[in-house]
């Protein structure tokens, strides 16, 4: 297991200031939260008086969505800077970020772009994640992206791109099991094959979501990881594979949009948890065999 | 073709819908490669518009939901964040409104985007201790006009050519009814950090002036002889709005 694994092997979720009230009185045991970097780059404010309180009762995983770590340019100094700032602040159990592209020398776009999987840009991704990794002065972790597109260019199969940037970079995996079925479903491959592929032994956190259907014509369909309901079943059916072989880990609900009352999020955080504690019955299982 | 090159080509066609999309990209049978990029196209500009309709629920009041969006992806078509820091993206967004003609006949609308920006950008400021509500009274009375302040982070002066304070205040408590008579003229509006985020506070006459005085270090004395050339300035109304807003981290 990476070095970065020191969330709680239990179900928590991406933090909503909606929500904050309802967590501190909700008594909950071994939960943790992630927020995203960039919402907490202010120099002041509310945002931050809320994340303090927060920190003192739970772990706290930093995920960055801007940091375009598959930029063919260099690295935003600047942001980096600030992010190490924030990890030296809130002391996270965990900063992610992920496989992806998003700011050109135009501007910041917002959404998380695809990169060809090219000898290229393994070189370029490896030296950014190196980067930032000696900066912050610590192991990050890398996300698996979801796809609605491929690149003719491509020469490397994503599991293997993954594999190999920890292993030249010493980082970690998030495997979100979401972007992994909505890439299956809009790329047209086959969900449990990639999962089979998959470097395993370096995840040290999940990622579940949900994802809308975009009807296309006909009987085509784009899923969209729209992050905007609960987590769909054959995504929960993809997890139990995961866990069953990876045993528990720390696993997260993020709800971006439409975000409901804390009640429903935290269906699918005991339904996570009930998933996780079954793996330690797994475990026990074939210790006694 | 390098990733430099697929990068820029991809980020031009993700802001101009009538642009082709980069080569090399793969779809299939069913679903061809330019549908699928613009999925990606979609969430550039409806996650941007998306921002800004959180950063100018008035303005978007204002104009409907529906205008609002069609403007907003032209805005933000034109001028992506500069930064992934999108709690204060839209800086231009006031000024892009008063030149964009669809909008010319709201001639208060850049004003009440102006206050909008400025809200949040408080909202996010840095924190200070400010000093206890009764600072002022233990000072003695002959160090007054000598006195300099340092302002809180948080807070701003503004002046606004319409009543953009009254217009905020009654869009957001919601539907009730026909509007009141705005006032004619403009505003001053004292922004300053509350528990909840940023409270905003009308300024009598020469108030601005006064606290933009003292904000660039003039003393007490010299910002009250400045403001006092405004022919109705009110010196202890603008006094209570300064101990009111907690405003004053420091004095020497």
């Amino acid at each position: 297991m990476p070095k970065n694994a020191d969330l709680p092997p239990r179900a928590g979720a991406g933090f909503k200031p909606a929500h904050f009230e309802d967590i501190l009185s909700a008594n909950l045991e071994n939960a943790w939260f992630e927020i995203h970097a960039e919402n907490y780059m202010g120099a002041g404010g509310p945002f931050h008086r809320i994340l303090e309180r927060l920190r003192e009762d739970f772990a706290l995983s930093v995920h960055g969505v801007g940091l375009s770590i598959g930029a063919a340019g260099p690295l935003d100094k600047d942001h980096l800077e600030r992010l190490k700032y924030l990890c030296h602040r809130y002391q996270p159990e965990a900063f992610s970020e992920h496989l992806a592209w998003s700011s050109h020398s135009s501007g910041f776009l917002n959404d998380l772009l695809p990169l060809p999987y090219t000898e290229e840009t393994l070189d370029t991704v490896c030296s950014h994640i190196l980067q930032v990794q000696d900066v912050l002065g610590r192991p990050m972790l890398l996300e698996n992206p979801s796809s609605y597109l491929s690149f003719a260019e491509s020469t490397i199969p994503e599991t293997e791109f993954l594999s190999e940037i920890t292993k030249r970079t010493g980082c970690g995996l998030l495997l979100d099991v979401n972007n992994v079925y909505v890439s299956a479903t809009n790329l047209n491959f086959d969900p449990d094959d990639y999962l089979s592929a998959f470097p395993f032994d370096e995840v040290a956190e999940i990622h579940l979501a949900g994802h809308a259907t975009e009807e296309i014509e006909g009987e085509d369909i784009l899923l969209i990881d729209a992050h905007d309901r609960p987590v769909s079943d054959p995504v929960w059916a993809l997890y139990e594979t995961v866990i069953r072989r990876t045993g528990p880990l720390p696993t997260l609900i993020e709800w971006d949009t439409d975000i409901p009352d804390w009640s429903v999020l935290r269906q699918d955080m005991d339904r996570a948890n009930t998933v996780l504690e079954k793996a330690h019955s797994y475990r026990e299982t074939a210790n006694v065999a | 073709m390098s990733l430099e090159t697929l990068q820029n080509d991809f980020t031009l066609a993700l802001l101009d819908p009538e642009r082709d999309i980069p080569s090399g990209l793969v779809g299939s049978e069913q679903i061809t490669a330019k549908r699928r990029f613009a999925v990606y196209r979609n969430n550039v500009v409806s996650s941007l518009v998306e921002a800004l309709k959180t950063a100018f629920p008035v303005v978007a009041k204002i104009v409907g939901e529906e205008f609002f969006e069609a403007m907003a992806g032209i805005y933000v078509r034109n001028y992506p964040p500069s930064s992934p820091i999108m709690m204060l993206y839209g800086e231009s967004f006031p000024d892009f409104l008063s030149g964009f003609g669809p909008v010319a006949e709201l001639a208060y609308l850049p004003d009440v985007a102006r206050f909008e920006q400025i809200r949040r950008e408080v909202y996010h400021a840095a924190d200070a201790e400010a000093l206890p509500p009764d600072f002022l009274a233990r000072v003695p009375e002959e160090k007054l006009a000598n006195l300099v302040f340092t302002f809180h982070p948080a807070s701003a002066v503004a002046t606004f050519e319409y009543p953009a304070l009254s217009l905020w205040e009654w869009n957001m408590a919601g539907d009730n009814g026909p509007a009141p008579d705005f006032p004619r003229q403009g505003e001053d509006v004292l922004f300053y950090r509350e528990a909840a985020g940023t409270g905003a506070r009308r300024l009598s006459p020469g108030g601005s002036l006064f606290l933009t005085e003292l904000a660039q270090g003039n003393s007490f004395g010299a910002a009250a002889e400045t403001a006092t050339a405004v022919s109705e300035f009110d010196l202890s109304d603008t006094i209570a709005a300064l101990l009111e807003a907690r405003l004053v981290v420091a004095i020497t």
